[in-house]
């Protein structure tokens, strides 16, 4: 049976990574964009506990990790209220139809 | 079975005075928020105003003294975080006193005003700790707590169709950009196995890692600090955010995370890229993309009619000007910025208080309406003036100084055509902030133009700001020496 290396895991975290940014860039609908977010933070998550697994023997990339978790979830909380707060004022969740700002 | 708890660094907190004031004044505010019940939130501003004054005051008094790198190696208080904590807590001062009069701020018929207050002492907070990490954990997190704190504040006015749109933009164009640096992080940690500025520097002399590489995690990176400090080509939100955002919090924006975003900056990039400056063409990128941004931001400064987009675009051509100090790493261009984020600070602030000032009474950041504004709020524009002959970079005022420094750092280091584009953007610069000028001063004043009343706080900050914009300009030597000062430490 094949071994799973640290190639493998960083294979998965740059597939993350671009599927995240692939959903930021095509999506617009703000919760569906935000969700992407998760994504690329998640891809990340990923490189640190297995970079901290197999090159360098400390917690400092799982301790990484545990933070970055904590820290999506905070930023998702901010950044649903303002979905919320858009879905008041404008009456949608769409990014483009939010343009009272000129450009 | 008892176990004996050691808390090795329980002393390392007598380093924390002013953060720990920032921050107990915050959860102070929002219980008097709470607890004390009225038309104006007096206790919140009072609780905030006088934290900010206190750590103002005790950056003053006591400077930290030497590097001491603080709770393991997370935070480093040096006298480089002792510059920053004396802007930030100016900073702080200067916002709270303006905000107290000002009506989108006060009359917002949201029920819990004193958040307002409580949030931007968080805020002061967290840049006085992005002064000071010195580790990847440290970095990302204090960036995010200024980060969300921020989305907060530019969405503050929740009934306004504008308001909510800036804080829309700034969470997804901030989640995104600290994503991509957050995966660069990652890179980083990968190629050097260590996480403090220290360790990566010298596991990167050790062992060099391919150029390629280098720079895909560069770019990364760079995507999270160019979007905090609003550079080309992650700028988009800058405009849009500070238009649509209350004015007091644009004014805020404009100086307070932009300056920690570039102290944070300063410390990563001259820590760790600084040895190995040469192998990665590192001041040919940083001379495109100062260039490039201080072209832009001028340029389409040009047509803007709303002042405080026109104000947005140059705060970006200002990005420009600082990266110009980046060129080599060397101590000079770093000296030369942080004298002029201390003068782009006042100055700045000052430009975007007085819009502010102007909105209150007669609800309106066309440039068209402010004609004759000179006589008809006669002090205010004499002030307003001042800011703007010193946000071009003439004498006798700051803004000259803080330019003299960097267009000097850039010649010494011989890259004559930046300087030479800096000096071009500058003659472009004062044809747009004359416009102003011309406004306020060479137009008629309008029939029917409403009487414009300035609240007596509002001069008191702005003149704040006004003296100490010709005091930089011309004692600039005292003020000069702190900021040398503050890199000799590194």
């Amino acid at each position: 049976m094949m071994e799973v290396g640290l190639t493998h895991y960083l294979t998965v975290g740059a597939i993350l990574f671009t599927l995240g940014i692939f959903a930021v860039m095509t999506r617009r609908n703000t919760v569906a964009l935000l969700m992407g977010v998760e994504l690329i933070l998640n891809g990340a998550n990923v490189n640190f506990v297995a970079f901290s697994r197999f090159v360098e023997t400390s917690i400092d990339g799982h301790i990484m990790a545990a933070f970055v978790i904590v820290l999506a979830a905070a930023e998702a909380a901010v950044a649903l209220a303002i979905v919320l707060a858009m879905f008041r004022n404008f009456g949608t969740v769409h990014v483009d139809s939010v343009d009272s700002l000129k450009q | 079975m008892f176990v004996n708890i050691t808390i090795p660094n329980w002393s390392d907190f007598a380093h924390f005075v002013p953060e720990a004031i920032m921050f107990g004044a915050f959860l102070l505010a929002l219980m008097g928020d709470v607890i004390v019940r009225g038309r104006k939130p007096v206790v919140p501003f009072l609780i905030t105003l006088l934290g900010a004054l206190a750590a103002l005051y005790y950056s003053f008094a006591s400077p930290p003294v030497g590097d001491a790198g603080v709770l393991g190696s997370l935070v480093m208080i040096d006298s480089f975080a002792g510059f920053f904590r004396i802007v930030f807590s100016f900073v702080a001062v200067v916002t709270i006193l303006f905000s107290w009069s000002s009506e989108e701020i006060m009359g917002s018929t949201r029920e819990h005003k004193g958040e307002y207050y409580a949030l931007i002492a968080l805020m002061t907070g967290g840049m006085m700790v992005m002064a000071e990490a010195r580790d990847l954990v440290m970095l990302f997190m204090s960036m995010e707590l200024v980060a969300l704190t921020s989305y907060v504040m530019a969405g503050y006015m929740r009934n306004s169709l504008r308001s909510t749109e800036a804080s829309l933009k700034y969470v997804i164009f901030g989640a995104v950009s600290s994503g991509i640096m957050l995966f660069g992080m990652s890179l980083l940690f990968g190629m050097t196995g260590q996480m403090t500025f220290v360790g990566i520097r010298d596991a990167l002399v050790a062992n060099p890692v391919n150029d390629l590489s280098m720079l895909v995690v560069l770019i990364m990176i760079m995507a999270g600090f160019g979007y905090k400090i609003a550079m080309v080509p992650f700028h988009f939100w800058c405009p849009d955010v500070y238009e649509g955002a209350p004015t007091p919090v644009s004014a805020f924006f404009s100086v307070g995370p932009k300056a920690a975003g570039f102290a944070l900056m300063i410390r990563f990039f001259f820590t760790v890229f600084q040895p190995i400056v040469d192998t990665i063409d590192w001041p040919l990128m940083i001379a495109i993309l100062s260039a490039v941004t201080m072209t832009y931001g001028n340029i389409v400064a040009v047509k803007q009619t709303n002042v405080k987009r026109l104000l947005a675009y140059s705060s970006i051509a200002h990005v420009g000007y600082l990266l110009m100090g980046f060129l080599l790493l060397t101590p000079g261009g770093l000296q030369a910025i942080l004298f002029y984020l201390l003068v782009y600070a006042v100055m700045n602030l000052g430009a975007f208080m007085f819009v502010s000032a102007i909105n209150n009474s007669i609800k309106s950041e066309e440039l068209s309406d402010y004609a004759g504004l000179g006589f008809r709020a006669p002090w205010a524009s004499v002030m307003m003036f001042i800011f703007l002959v010193s946000l071009v970079g003439l004498p006798p005022a700051a803004g000259f100084i803080g330019k003299l420094y960097l267009f000097t750092e850039v010649l010494r280091e011989g890259w004559y055509w930046l300087a030479i584009v800096g000096v071009l953007n500058s003659v472009i610069s004062l044809f747009y902030y004359m416009q102003i000028a011309r406004a306020m001063y060479f137009e008629k004043v309008p029939e029917d133009a409403p009487a414009v009343k300035i609240a007596p706080l509002h001069y008191v900050t702005m003149a704040l700001l006004a003296v100490p914009t010709l005091i930089l300009g011309l004692y600039w030597s005292e003020f000069k020496a702190i900021a040398d000062q503050a890199i000799a430490g590194f």
